[in-house]
């Protein structure tokens, strides 16, 4: 058993309102910059929806990911001659067009106009070559626009869903629309880490944040097409490939990252999952519908006797250990089974979560929404308004079993919890509910702490990144502090 | 006198221009090391433009060199009429492929005001320079027939007797003019190698052939000892 840990996330969507501040946290610290203007670590979409880039989720069109071919994982993008062939030009490489072209305003044409009649205008200016643009299209440019004609009846994961289901999804006051929060997620078998041909692309041991190596990096752009989540991107100005780091500067000093700090429905949860290394070839092999239960497999109880000493042997520290065992993560993916991979079918082992959207509770067949709760959602879990195909087609490859199992103990918890706060429902009632879910009163306690009423120090597990001894290995401690904060002082410039 | 500037001084500068340069650079700026492509901003051209270029000049490069190293081996391979004359028309179609796809990239970096945006002072120098250089090649190839023999006992002498410190000007220094002034302009071009986009040749990833596809580090404990 070879363990590592990794710094996982959960994302709840049903908390989340779709405000973008995550967005521009990032935006602000990471990504203002030339050749970064286009790029969003962090976005967030409405689904269904054609997302950012446009159409990201059509591995027809963009080649990410993995396939399986007779028994074999293999990159859709190219095998490993077919990259040094197509090193001159990238056969799938989204280009700016398929993003946006980043924007701003001629702001001195307000003050420098010359006197007239009109009002002057600043008229939009590309942040490329200057040029006055027509705005086409921008960050979030679908955004709310659930039951669109023009956008979200182009999302590819209605491809397998109902004429009935498809034709609810676009009648007005039927329709529904949630928002997906995205960010790099740091996958156990990186699409961009497999494809780099300069090896630029790494995994970091200690807690499993995939960075690019800005030196290393050498721009064949290969990672940008074969990350399925489309969050590598590529610096046109500097001519290197970026990505989300999970802001491990911050992580590094028990901060959160700034998206997960910014966060104002609270929606993200930060901690450390102990997984097993050597399980990793096995489940990226499974079938679809056992994606993820093979990947849940591989996540390891750190609670265990046998795991902590396993992991203590592979060289986890403590610190990490003990993290592991409040990890908020470990409890939503593993304990509870609530939250799930997305596009796990992409075979990457992504580690960033999704608690499905619950919300809006209404059954699509009742239109004045006066049902209660406790006795009609789980007859007609399968008629709700946010069909559960869609949300097995984007969390569970297409399993749906595991999507309503998550529903109905996120249902049960509600029942309960009206049981006790509301009382027009009763004991029995909500006992029956938990029994159905298969859960324990404490469970749903737990379940309502964690997703309400949570703490900024439950939700955010952040393990110690155990500085002081890995320093004094090192460098001269004295050396270290004079210097720590800065590194290279060279700009990040093009070419020489 | 001048011939012995521009064929035996010239290439010894540039050449310790190119290696010392670019070890330099390496070392002191990794960072610069990159391909810059701009296939994000433009991707119809540049498809046909790189990879026309590429797959017609890396061969062409390659047999180059293979007549300063293995000219015994080129010299069997063109030694029946068949094979020079295949060798000829080879040479041509590379040379001909090359020059549509730089001039592809050169009307690119033209047309798109965007790709105008990412272009330096340098990579229009190098870009003439290379442009050049087909030129003058095909011209040779169209107006000097036969190189694949005459390369063998004029260049050839010339580059091992500059590799071997005895340097022999003379067995170029009496050639036409269209071959000399593709010779300068190779030289050239080596030396002006660690200056702009060329040394993107040097990081090609051969190594991506046996590399195991997952890389995972331990940061820290990597820092050595000092």
């Amino acid at each position: 058993m070879k363990i590592r840990s990794q710094v996982s996330m959960v994302f709840h969507l049903d908390k989340c309102i779709g405000c973008h501040t995550c967005s521009i946290a990032c935006k602000n610290i990471w990504t203002d910059r030339q050749g970064a203007e286009y790029m969003w670590w962090n976005n967030v979409e409405t689904k269904p929806g054609t997302g950012f880039p446009t159409l990201w989720e059509d591995q027809e069109k963009y080649k990410g990911g993995w396939e399986l071919k007779k028994g074999k994982v293999e990159l859709k993008l190219q095998n490993r001659a077919q990259t040094l062939g197509n090193i001159f030009s990238n056969p799938a490489l989204p280009t700016m067009d398929d993003y946006y072209e980043p924007w701003t305003y001629n702001y001195g044409d307000l003050f420098n106009s010359p006197l007239g009649d009109d009002q002057p205008t600043a008229r939009p200016i590309s942040r490329i070559d200057g040029k006055p643009i027509e705005i086409e299209s921008g960050p979030n440019w679908d955004d709310d626009l659930g039951g669109s004609n023009i956008y979200a009846v182009n999302d590819p994961l209605l491809d397998n869903m109902t004429e009935e289901e498809k034709r609810r999804l676009f009648s007005i006051e039927q329709l529904f629309y949630f928002y997906m929060p995205r960010i790099c997620n740091h996958c156990l078998n990186a699409g961009c880490v497999a494809a780099c041909p300069s090896g630029a692309i790494y995994k970091r041991a200690e807690d499993g944040i995939v960075l690019i190596n800005q030196d290393k990096c050498r721009g064949w752009r290969m990672c940008v097409s074969s990350c399925p989540y489309k969050k590598t991107f590529y610096n046109w100005s500097t001519g290197k490939s970026e990505k989300c780091i999970l802001c491990y500067p911050r992580l590094e000093s028990g901060q959160a990252p700034a998206c997960f700090h910014s966060c104002v429905g609270r929606i993200r949860y930060l901690g450390v999952l102990l997984y097993d290394a050597d399980q990793i070839e096995a489940a990226v092999k499974a079938p679809d519908a056992q994606l993820v239960q093979r990947q849940r497999e591989m996540i390891l109880d750190p609670h265990d006797p046998k795991v902590v000493a396993a992991a203590k042997e592979s060289g986890i520290p403590d610190g990490v250990i003990t993290a592991a065992q409040r990890s908020p993560v470990y409890r939503y993916v593993k304990e509870w089974e609530l939250a799930l991979p997305l596009h796990p079918e992409y075979r990457t082992l992504p580690m960033l979560f999704y608690v499905p959207p619950l919300l809006p509770v209404l059954n699509a067949t009742q239109n004045n929404g006066t049902q209660r709760v406790e006795t009609d959602l789980f007859s007609s879990l399968e008629n709700a308004r946010v069909p559960v195909r869609y949300m097995s087609r984007t969390l569970a490859a297409g399993n749906d079993e595991l999507v309503i199992k998550a529903y109905q103990k996120m249902i049960a918890v509600r029942i309960y919890k009206r049981a006790q706060t509301v009382g027009d429902v009763t004991a029995e009632e909500a006992a029956a509910a938990l029994a159905k879910a298969g859960m324990s009163a404490e469970e749903a306690e737990a379940i309502y702490h964690l997703t309400s009423l949570p703490s900024y120090q439950e939700r955010f597990m952040i393990p110690p990144a155990s500085r002081e001894g890995d320093i004094e290995e090192t460098y001269d401690p004295q050396q270290r502090k004079a210097e720590a904060g800065f590194g290279r002082s060279q700009g990040a410039r093009r070419g020489l | 006198m001048l011939d012995i500037l521009l064929y035996v001084v010239f290439p010894y500068v540039a050449v310790a221009l190119a290696v010392g340069g670019t070890i330099y650079r390496f070392l002191t700026n990794q960072f610069s090391f990159t391909s810059l492509s701009s296939q994000f901003l433009e991707t119809d051209i540049q498809f046909w433009g790189s990879t026309l270029w590429h797959y017609g000049i890396l061969p062409t490069l390659l047999i180059h060199l293979g007549g300063f190293v293995a000219p015994k081996l080129m010299f069997f391979l063109h030694s029946t009429p068949e094979t020079l004359y295949l060798a000829e028309l080879a040479g041509k179609i590379l040379g001909i492929m090359a020059l549509v796809g730089a001039g592809a990239m050169f009307y690119r970096r033209v047309a798109s005001s965007k790709v105008r945006m990412v272009t330096t002072p340098a990579d229009w120098a190098v870009l003439v320079l290379l442009i050049v250089q087909v030129v003058l090649g095909l011209w040779m190839a169209f107006g000097y027939r036969w190189g694949a023999t005459w390369f063998i006992h004029t260049v050839t002498p010339w580059v091992v007797s500059l590799a071997t410190f005895q340097p022999a000007p003379q067995y170029v220094a009496s050639l036409p003019l269209i071959p000399k002034l593709h010779f300068l302009n190779a030289t050239l071009l080596i030396a002006v190698f660690p200056f702009g986009r060329l040394v993107h040749m040097v990081s090609f990833p051969v190594s991506y052939l046996w590399r195991s596809f997952q890389l995972v580090i331990w940061t820290r404990r990597r820092v050595k000892l000092n």
